[in-house]
């Protein structure tokens, strides 16, 4: 019935349209195309000015009831000492872009607007202007020169991998349908080697074990980072594209399958620094961002507030099925001292996972040699003792 | 011919056709019945470059209404996640689940396919045989004054591959699997392998099969259009004095036929890694509890094939939308196009760049960073053309007697588009800025702007100055001039605010948002967003009752040259029958933009230079 109300009002409407097309062509008719012509540019040409008053004050208010979302701006300041080069780079092209932006449309709709047809008033025969010309190509040209030297210098700074000798904490997201898988290198600082022939429900990164370097990696559900520490995040894929991005540090890196690949950043602003900044009033006591003081649950009003529950995020950003949408990882950005603190309390994969099972490739051979080489506890040993039995 | 209607008086441009024009014993040997003497060879499979510029008209507004309706769908999801879709079930199916309570959502493998159809249908079938396949095959031969195309055969073809392609395509939306679902870009793995996702199976070989099918449809078409180009303009007609209309089809078809083939090669291989073990783009993929074979491939290796085409695309969307803008502002300005040769060489500037600018489609994707440097001058240097033409189209409106109608304003309403657009793609282009919005809906809102509303804003302008050489009738200009302020307001509505979503980094291609808190706070956006939509196509409804409407009801055209152009395709009679003109065809005199010259209003291309006229300093 609704269907049928809807169809009818939709009939109507287009009805209604035809008619309207029709009264008008009737009146031109009446009045003579040539006045009826005067008068649509008239008020076409009206048309076009309002528009283009509307729609340039539209864009700086939008602008400004969005600034919160703007890159540099309020809360979406960059979290990583790379960022605010690009936040920069951005506000300078936007600068720039801006000013051409009203330039332009201002002149184009106001021409359309001044030289509407009028009866008497001829066209000016104006082919070409070299000059102008010139002048017109040689200015976007210097232009395009500033930014693209300020991009590449910008680019190449973030993009350079770690230097020899420096100190750095290399961090591995590995991307699967459909989330990330998390390796941090342990004690030793050195991620272990890969195998994707040797991957399995066990070992779902498919870690050599025969590589001494994965015995201590471990596989955190959340990447926590100290602040002000240089990380390089070893970025792979286990299946098909996807891409490693954490927003708030302008991080954003395509995960290959067969190919390793890596971005370099060092987080500066602690996840409870940004909260407090997120969370901040203003001189008057009121809160600076009212929508990240609303309850993080909508239907519990007594919930925390979200600036209070705010995490660094990881996502994907490349197309990888049905499930692109919800990767999400927490990142977690804490003090020297609450990074050593978390670390410690981290137990390697191998350890928890894979010692004294089928899949311990030191258990069955040698497994007195595999208790050498970590400290294991007293009810891991059990394991591989029945092992051994068993064989 | 029967179906020409004969002006009462004897017409001037005839006199002068009949005086100066080169007489290729054309009517002789009565072609022109040949060719259409019963309904399937005037109609379906009709050689005659104006019947097939309506098929592909009508075909590509078909493409244009399904791809539209595609969007609202998704639209729908990503504005309003948590209402009942209950109601679409009928005729989506079983892609709509309906829960316990009764309420019915979009199964997110199909908001992805939905997505990538979307995607493909809008940048191949409407954009690209819609709009150069329309444009080129009408007005190549009228106004450059040719009889039809190099090969009216070739062409006729060219049509029915695209046709092919079009059905294929819309056969796969009713496979069981659903269409192909991994985005128009089509990248491996996840294209490559059915594990990877339920579209990837028959789905994408269909969607492949369709698209090879399309690219012979454009092969076919743009030689044509080149061959008839060069070969074919009439006595007079030198390159120099050729509309920019043509100049643009003429370059687009150009850059199609260098660009195309790569895509094709991307194609095969990418076929060899779905049905023959190769390892072309596949490497170390562990997928659905099992390792695969292949090792050695790289996907980015498909990434550079894909954009090699996927770059050029854009600009053989954008170049005829650009050319008919300049012809139509030029037109209802009544003024010469403003530096015309400035035009024509931007317009070879861009075609040539864009050869050279593929890699920033991937500065994010882990090709060497270095290489990037390299992308990001060449991009922004297409900054430098691109002004010059806004520029120029500006000094072009400056000091005129602009007469307002469907087709000015829709020209008008490109280049504003075009601006905010192109001006966005300043942002993307500089590598350093894309870390932060590559992917994101600052893209989505960059290049719908650039290149899908304005293209289709190219493409109104043309409808509604040259559906009188179409039909010989005009259409609604109420309904029109409705038109174009809904669709100008609404694109903006939809787009304008996807730039702070993206700036807020947002990532595109997302089925929801509340996964993410830093993703989930706009939803009243994203709600007005999908009102914004759903109205905007409401008035693009409008046009196409405008259309049909016109063709019969339309208000007729008594005079040749309804817009008093200077271009041939006015000098042919109100419906000229195939063959173009009556009698001898044309010669030019003079270049296409003699508006406004010596205080006369317009001078036709067929008017000799009388003696006393001031000298042409173009």
């Amino acid at each position: 019935m609704t269907a049928l109300l809807v169809l009818l009002c939709v009939i109507l409407i287009g009805i209604i349209v035809v008619q309207i097309g029709k009264v008008t062509e009737l009146a031109s008719k009446i009045r003579g195309e040539e006045e009826a012509q005067e008068r649509t540019n008239r008020t076409q040409a009206g048309y076009s000015m309002i528009f283009m008053v509307l729609f340039l004050i539209g864009t700086v208010v939008s602008a400004l009831y969005y600034k919160d979302s703007m890159l540099w701006y309020g809360p979406n300041e960059s979290a990583s000492a790379h960022g605010g080069s690009i936040d920069y780079i951005f506000n300078l092209t936007l600068f720039f872009t801006g000013i051409v932006f009203i330039i332009t449309q201002i002149l184009l709709f106001y021409f359309a607007y001044k030289y509407r047809a009028r009866r008497g008033v001829k066209a000016e025969y104006i082919s070409h202007n070299n000059r102008l010309e010139v002048i017109w190509t040689a200015i976007p040209a210097v232009v395009m020169t500033f930014l693209v030297v300020g991009g590449l210098e910008a680019w190449n700074e973030v993009m350079a991998d770690v230097a020899e000798g420096e100190d750095f904490i290399e961090i591995e997201g590995t991307g699967y349908q459909f989330a990330w898988h998390l390796r941090y290198p342990g004690p030793d600082g050195k991620l272990g080697a890969r195998d994707y022939k040797l991957i399995s429900a066990s070992n779902p990164l498919g870690q050599v074990w025969s590589d001494e370097k994965n015995l201590d990696d471990f596989h955190p559900s959340e990447i926590v980072l100290p602040v002000g520490k240089k990380v390089r995040a070893r970025i792979t894929s286990r299946d098909v594209l996807h891409n490693f991005y954490i927003p708030h540090f302008r991080v954003k890196m395509d995960a290959v399958p067969g190919m390793p690949t890596y971005f370099v950043f060092t987080p500066t602003i602690t996840t409870e620094e940004y909260r407090a900044k997120l969370g901040a009033l203003d001189e008057n006591g009121q809160p600076k961002y009212p929508e990240w003081h609303q309850p993080s649950d909508p239907d519990d009003p007594e919930s925390p507030a979200k600036f209070e529950v705010f995490d660094y995020e990881l996502a994907c950003a490349e197309l990888c099925g049905t499930g692109h949408y919800a990767m999400r990882r927490v990142v977690k950005v804490v003090s020297e001292a609450e990074y050593q603190d978390w670390l410690s309390k981290q137990q390697s994969y191998y350890e928890s996972t894979i010692k004294g099972t089928d899949n311990d490739p030191f258990a069955t051979e040698a497994p007195a040699e595999a208790e050498a080489l970590t400290d294991a506890s007293q009810d891991m040993e059990e394991a591989p003792a029945e092992e051994a039995a068993a064989e | 011919m029967a179906n020409v209607i004969t002006e009462p008086v004897v017409h001037e441009d005839d006199l002068l056709i009949e005086e100066h024009g080169y007489d290729d014993h054309f009517h002789d040997h009565h072609h022109g019945d040949k060719f259409q003497s019963n309904f399937i060879t005037t109609y379906i499979f009709s050689q005659d470059h104006k019947m097939i510029a309506k098929q592909f008209l009508i075909t590509g507004m078909f493409w244009a209404i399904v791809g539209g309706l595609m969007s609202l769908v998704f639209r729908l999801q990503l504005g309003f996640p948590e209402e009942n879709m209950a109601w679409l079930k009928p005729v989506l199916g079983k892609w709509i689940t309906v829960n316990d309570a009764g309420i019915g959502s979009l199964a997110p493998e199909f908001y992805y396919a939905l997505v990538t159809m979307h995607g493909t249908i809008l940048v191949f079938f409407v954009l690209t045989a819609g709009l150069s396949g329309t444009f080129s095959n009408l007005l190549i031969p009228l106004q450059i004054g040719a009889r039809d195309m190099a090969s009216p055969f070739m062409n006729m073809l060219s049509y029915w591959f695209f046709f092919l392609a079009g059905v294929i395509m819309f056969f796969s939306l009713f496979l069981n699997t659903g269409p192909f679902s991994g985005g128009w870009t089509a990248y491996p793995p996840l294209s490559a392998l059915p594990q990877a996702s339920t579209g990837s199976g028959a789905g994408m070989t269909l969607w492949i099969v369709s698209l090879v099918f399309f690219i012979v449809s454009v092969l076919l078409g743009g030689v044509n259009y080149i061959t008839t180009v060069l070969n074919m303009r009439t006595k007079g007609m030198s390159m120099w004095r050729m509309p920019l209309t043509i100049w643009a089809f003429f370059i687009t078809a150009v850059i199609g036929l260098l660009s195309f083939p790569v895509l094709v090669s991307a194609m095969l291989l990418l076929t060899f890694d779905r049905s023959l073990g190769t390892s072309f783009f596949l490497s170390e993929i562990f997928i659905g509890g099992q390792a695969l074979d292949h090792v050695g491939g790289s996907p980015i290796l498909y990434q550079h094939l894909f954009w090699f085409l996927g770059h050029p695309e854009v600009y053989i969307i954008i170049l005829p939308a650009m050319g008919i803008v300049s012809e139509v502002l030029s037109v209802h300005s009544r003024k010469p196009i403003f530096g015309y040769k400035a035009m024509v060489y931007s317009i070879l500037a861009i075609a040539f760049l864009s050869f050279i600018v593929w890699a920033h489609h991937m500065f994010m994707s882990g090709v060497n960073p270095f290489i990037s440097n390299f992308f990001v001058i060449f991009t922004l240097i297409i900054a430098v053309p691109s002004a010059v033409k806004v520029f120029n189209w500006i000094a072009t409106l400056y000091g005129g007697s602009i007469r307002f109608n469907s087709a000015s304003l829709f020209g008008i309403g490109f280049v504003s588009l075009f601006i905010s657009g192109g001006l966005t793609g300043i942002f993307l282009g500089n590598s350093a800025i894309d870390i932060q919005l590559h992917d994101t809906y600052f893209v989505v809102a960059h290049f719908h702007i650039v290149m899908g509303v304005a293209a289709f804003f190219g493409m109104f302008a043309g409808i509604y100055n040259w559906f009188p050489k179409m039909y010989g009738r005009f259409m609604n200009e109420t309904l029109g001039k409705l038109h174009f302020w809904g669709t100008l307001i609404g694109s903006y509505a939809i787009f304008w605010p996807m730039h702070y979503l993206g700036m807020a980094g947002v990532p595109r291609r997302y089925y929801r948002f509340d996964s993410f808190a830093a993703f989930g706070t706009f939803d009243a956006m994203n709600q007005f967003i999908t009102i914004a939509a759903i109205v905007t196509f409401g008035f693009q409804l409008l046009f196409v009752v405008n259309f049909f409407y016109s063709i019969w009801k339309g208000k007729k055209m008594t005079t040749r040259n309804p817009w008093k152009a200077t271009t041939l395709e006015w000098t042919t009679p109100i419906k000229p029958g195939h063959g173009n003109w009556d009698g001898k065809i044309p010669a030019v005199q003079r270049w296409a933009y003699d508006y406004g010259k010596d205080g006369k209003d317009y001078i036709s291309q067929i008017k000799p230079v009388g003696a006393d006229e001031s000298k042409d300093a173009h």
